[in-house]
């Protein structure tokens, strides 16, 4: 598919003027759903509860034993406010994107394809849901819990961690996101499995890797780089060991594992793209 | 056409509207397997942590969650049936067209549920409960009385579930909108089910609250006629119960919403 307009191809105006479409889509839907003020906190505060309830699961959990895998609760909630902090910045910034596959279904995909805009900051901005924030908001108060109730001897690496895991980490699963959706492209009507890697995957890592058998951990570390968004930077700062036999560096690794994500996501979107063919209708 | 074979009619309709869609549901079995390997991976830690939690040992608890896994789209416990398009009608005003028909619109709903129940118990029950029990120690009773008992209780356990989520529908006729009580009813639903953990685990009132409510009618009690941990028929005689009051609820709200639409539309 040749984009629009065709004298401004370089990559740096490409991701300029995506982030401009989708900065200028995603105020719009702001807009809209400022419109109705007291709907849109209704709808912050369901947000908040609904991803608080795997917490209250947790606790529930909790109040049966003093240790699960190991680990303390203070420490269980660390993992979890760092998984639901990350993927909660790429749900706000790409959770539209499951919504593709019914795009292609009912053809209304083909009208974002004559728009001189990149497609993907079309969808991904489409609907683009503040109430998010409410997720985002839910793990950051129990990091917040999980960081004052924990006895961590802090150093200036170790506190510069907490900001880059949350980033990079949003970065990876942001990458999951892009990559779930272009596989919306071939099988349309199954944004589930997308599901499976999406909220799959962040509710894996709310829980401490020895908890899982080998293998599984195995998977998510290297075919499936979901450790680096908080397992291995957080148990470093957790000063725990990591239960594959990895060099201690790999805690400051997510950075170039997000970015190595980006790249493969972006080039599964553009195959995705440009496998698409219109339903016609 | 007889009442019985209408009825009937639709619940095949609502059966073959769920098995067109293929790939979602092979999609969503995916899903449930997953969720089921995260799920199967922390109740080990839990029971290994504390051997017979809530009454079960580590082959029950684990049964535990593939069952949960394979009832989850069968009771619709995150909503997904008739009823997002029962609130869109009732929106939109196309539900005066729904209750002008010779059928009843309550009984419509249900014939329509049992159709989606039904397939969902066939294409997304059997397979993560066999990759369970393939994978992992799983309880499950040799004896084919128990899993007919666990069939009643499974049947019992969709009456219930559609009778809260049809009391959710008939909500937009007041509300206008369905999300907020759409919202509740996702809450409740996983949280009350014993979806997430078994209800045997929560401590003290906050346990006997939840076992009380008709949500335990759904996960919770069908799950344990299987594993043999309760009596069937004071479990059947239990979600009967609510069945009928949230049914008998469900029609006398039905005719209130009724004679709403007559104000509204004259």
């Amino acid at each position: 598919m040749a984009s629009w307009p065709p004298e401004r191809q370089g990559p740096y105006a490409r991701v300029r003027d995506g982030l401009r479409a989708y900065r200028m889509i995603a105020a719009m839907w702001i807009r809209s759903t400022m419109a109705y003020r007291a709907s849109f906190a209704l709808a912050v505060t369901g947000n908040l509860v609904v991803s608080g309830l795997d917490f209250v699961a947790i606790l529930l959990m909790f109040s049966q034993v003093d240790r699960l895998g190991g680990y303390s609760l203070p420490e269980v909630a660390f993992l979890y406010g760092s998984s639901a902090a990350a993927f909660g910045l790429a749900q706000l910034a790409f959770g539209s994107l499951d919504r593709l596959g019914s795009r292609v279904r009912d053809g209304t995909l083909d009208t974002l394809l004559v728009r001189p805009v990149p497609v993907l900051a079309q969808v991904a901005a489409d609907r683009f849901a503040l109430r998010r924030l409410g997720r985002i908001t839910q793990g950051l108060l129990i990091l917040g819990y999980a960081t004052a109730a924990l006895d961590i001897s802090w150093t200036p690496l170790k506190m510069l961690m907490l900001p880059l895991m949350l980033l990079s980490g949003g970065v990876i699963f942001s990458a999951v996101f892009v990559a779930g959706a272009a596989f919306q492209f071939v099988a349309q009507d199954a944004s589930e499995v997308q599901n499976s890697f999406t909220y799959g995957g962040s509710t894996l890592l709310q829980y401490p890797p020895t908890v899982f058998a080998k293998d599984l951990v195995r998977g998510v570390t290297f075919v499936l780089p979901l450790a680096f968004v908080n397992w291995l930077p957080a148990l470093y700062v957790l000063g725990r060991p990591y239960p594959l036999d990895l060099p201690t560096w790999v805690a400051f690794a997510p950075p170039l594992v997000a970015a190595g994500c980006c790249a493969l996501a972006g080039i599964a979107w553009r195959a995705g793209l440009r496998s698409y063919r219109s339903t016609g209708s | 056409m007889g009442a019985g074979r209408l009825y009937a009619a639709v619940a095949r309709r609502g059966f073959r509207r769920y098995a067109t869609y293929r790939s979602a549901t092979a999609a969503g079995v995916f899903t449930n397997t997953v969720f089921g390997l995260i799920l199967a991976y922390t109740f080990i830690a839990l029971w290994d942590a504390k051997p017979h939690l809530g009454g079960y040992d580590q082959a029950q608890a684990l049964t535990y969650v593939w069952l949960g896994q394979a009832l989850l789209a069968v009771m619709a416990v995150m909503g997904g049936g008739f009823e997002e398009e029962l609130i869109e009608r009732i929106r939109t005003g196309d539900i005066a067209i729904d209750l002008y028909r010779p059928a009843d619109l309550q009984l419509w709903s249900l014939a329509q549920d049992a159709g989606r129940a039904l397939f969902h118990l066939l294409g997304r029950g059997v397979v993560p409960l066999a990759f369970g029990a393939v994978f992992f120690d799983l309880a499950l009773p040799a004896d084919p009385l128990t899993w007919i008992a666990f069939i009643v209780a499974v049947v019992l356990g969709v009456l219930v579930s559609f009778s809260i989520r049809y009391l959710v529908a008939l909500s937009a006729f007041w509300l206008l909108d369905g999300a907020g009580m759409t919202q509740l009813a996702l809450i409740a639903g996983i949280f009350c089910s014993g979806m997430m953990l078994p209800l045997n685990v929560f401590p003290g009132a906050l346990g006997e609250v939840v076992r009380a409510l008709p949500w335990s009618s759904l996960v919770q009690a069908p799950v344990d006629v299987l594993l043999g941990t309760a009596d069937p028929l004071p479990t059947y005689a239990f979600q009967a119960a609510w069945a009928l009051g949230l049914l008998a609820l469900g029609r006398l709200l039905q005719s209130a919403a009724t004679r709403r639409v007559v104000v509204q539309g004259g």
